[in-house]
């Protein structure tokens, strides 16, 4: 993305919340997909964790790469150095906060720790070097995908509330099995997306 | 080759040098001072998070009692002696926990109670309940598809027959179940309560007879033999004044529906 109006962001974001939709389309970051989506107050919760973090890491990781790694000509390292950075980042936010926001610890920390070694926020940072981002657009794509996140595990959980409630599920398809194939015909959905053109 | 090698694993341990000692001193800097309390408080509180106690769970009304903004017999499930126990510890007036038990005030399963017709949806007490108060022919009704049972945090609830069973031993007495309930066919009752009513049906005799073969018909004769005066009907249904209840049993044994249960 060089120029930025409103058009070009529009459609960054519709392409990175709906067509290439992290957990659906690229299947990262399955592992809170389905352990935190039992409920949408605690799915939505994760989600705003997950924004978070991922806005703040892409910022980090930009600096850390173009500062460090690039100068150095270490730019293979970028996978192991950003795994680095994200866990040590989500440490002191999380220390951080709990002194200065109690008020904002309260509703994302026992999220905060889940999301340390997500491969969904180290993927997004990932991504955004190979697409040769520059920070603005890293950015943004890091807010867009968690968007993407939080909106896909959203609807997972008002999918698998309503449907582990109320239906008659065969006892071999309980749990698990059920979420997953749930997972399978949402991702489906999404997929549909593929045909928009920006 | 080795410059390489040795500038990858220099890079690398200086980076994680620097995080390791950013986190060490922020780990200083934002250090948080935890009352030293609050873990004894935490370690007698049952740590079921139910809220019973109104507050949002365990660790909440563990602040609650320390800041001195709650009593210390908020927890019903720690009952008395935990009461006793948290206010040693914090120098309080003790103040005993009545032990509190859900109950059922209904046993209409399903060779009991007659249908008004026959439901297909969702297995939840409260979509039930929205199609004509139910499919039970009696209004008042447990429904059975237990919405109780989901919330309660002990797993003290269990279905059978289609009526909501309570287990006392493991009933903390939180009260999320009344909450659960649509029908109001819960209530909570002191756990040393000595009988206890079966039926919430406030209907007159006639029309309760044609719903359910062993609801509460409002005969009064509860109400007449009790020597203490602890049963009255209210709305048709008799209610028992665990104040004044000394646990004779008359009531239990007069009963024609056999719908008051001794302990």
């Amino acid at each position: 993305m060089q120029e930025y109006n409103i058009g070009t962001i529009l459609a960054f974001a519709i392409n990175a919340i709906l067509i290439e939709n992290i957990v659906l389309t690229q299947f990262m970051g399955c592992c809170p997909f389905f352990g935190v989506s039992k409920n949408s107050d605690t799915a939505l919760g994760m989600g705003m964790a997950v924004t978070f973090i991922m806005g703040l890491s892409s910022i980090v990781t930009y600096g850390i790469y173009q500062l460090v790694l690039v100068p150095l000509k270490l730019e293979y390292l970028e996978t192991i150095a950003f795994i680095l950075v994200i866990a040590s980042l989500v440490q002191l936010v999380e220390m951080a906060l709990k002194k200065l926001v109690p008020a904002l610890y309260n509703a994302l920390g026992i999220y905060l720790p889940l999301i340390t070694t997500n491969c969904a926020v180290l993927g997004i940072c990932l991504t955004n070097i190979q697409n040769g981002y520059d920070f603005l657009s890293s950015f943004l794509s890091s807010i867009f995908t968690a968007i993407g996140f939080t909106l896909a595990i959203w609807i997972f959980s008002i999918v698998r509330t309503r449907m582990e409630e109320t239906c008659d599920i065969p006892k071999a398809f309980q749990g698990f099995p059920i979420a997953l194939i749930t997972a399978a015909l949402l991702s489906f959905g999404f997929m549909g997306f593929n045909g928009l053109t920006l | 080759m080795l410059i390489d090698v040795l500038k990858a694993f220099l890079a690398l341990g200086i980076m994680g040098l620097i995080f390791g000692v950013a986190l060490s001193i922020a780990g200083n800097v934002f250090y948080v001072q935890e009352d030293k309390r609050k873990e004894k408080v935490l370690a007698i509180l049952p740590g079921a998070n139910c809220g019973g106690c109104g507050y949002a769970g365990c660790s909440n009304y563990a602040d609650a009692v320390i800041a001195g903004e709650a009593p210390c017999n908020k927890c019903l499930a720690a009952k008395s002696e935990g009461a006793a126990a948290i206010a040693e510890l914090l120098g309080v007036d003790s103040v005993s926990v009545k032990p509190m038990v859900a109950h059922i005030r209904c046993h209409g399963s399903h060779e009991f109670a007659n249908k008004k017709y026959i439901y297909y949806g969702m297995n939840d007490c409260l979509a039930a309940s929205r199609l004509l108060g139910g499919y039970m022919t009696c209004q008042y009704g447990c429904l059975g598809f237990g919405n109780c049972v989901k919330k309660c945090p002990e797993n003290a609830i269990s279905i059978r027959n289609g009526v909501a069973v309570v287990d006392r031993d493991a009933c903390i007495g939180c009260g999320l179940c009344l909450k659960a309930c649509p029908k109001g066919v819960i209530e909570l009752i002191p756990f040393d309560g000595a009988v206890f009513v079966d039926c919430s049906n406030k209907d007159r005799g006639s029309r309760t007879r044609e719903a359910c073969n062993i609801g509460c018909i409002g005969c009064k004769i509860c109400e007449k033999s009790c020597p203490e005066g602890a049963i009255h009907l209210e709305g048709n249904v008799s209610l028992i004044d665990y104040e004044k209840c000394t646990g004779c049993g008359i009531c239990a044994q007069n009963c024609p529906r056999k719908i008051i249960e001794l302990n």
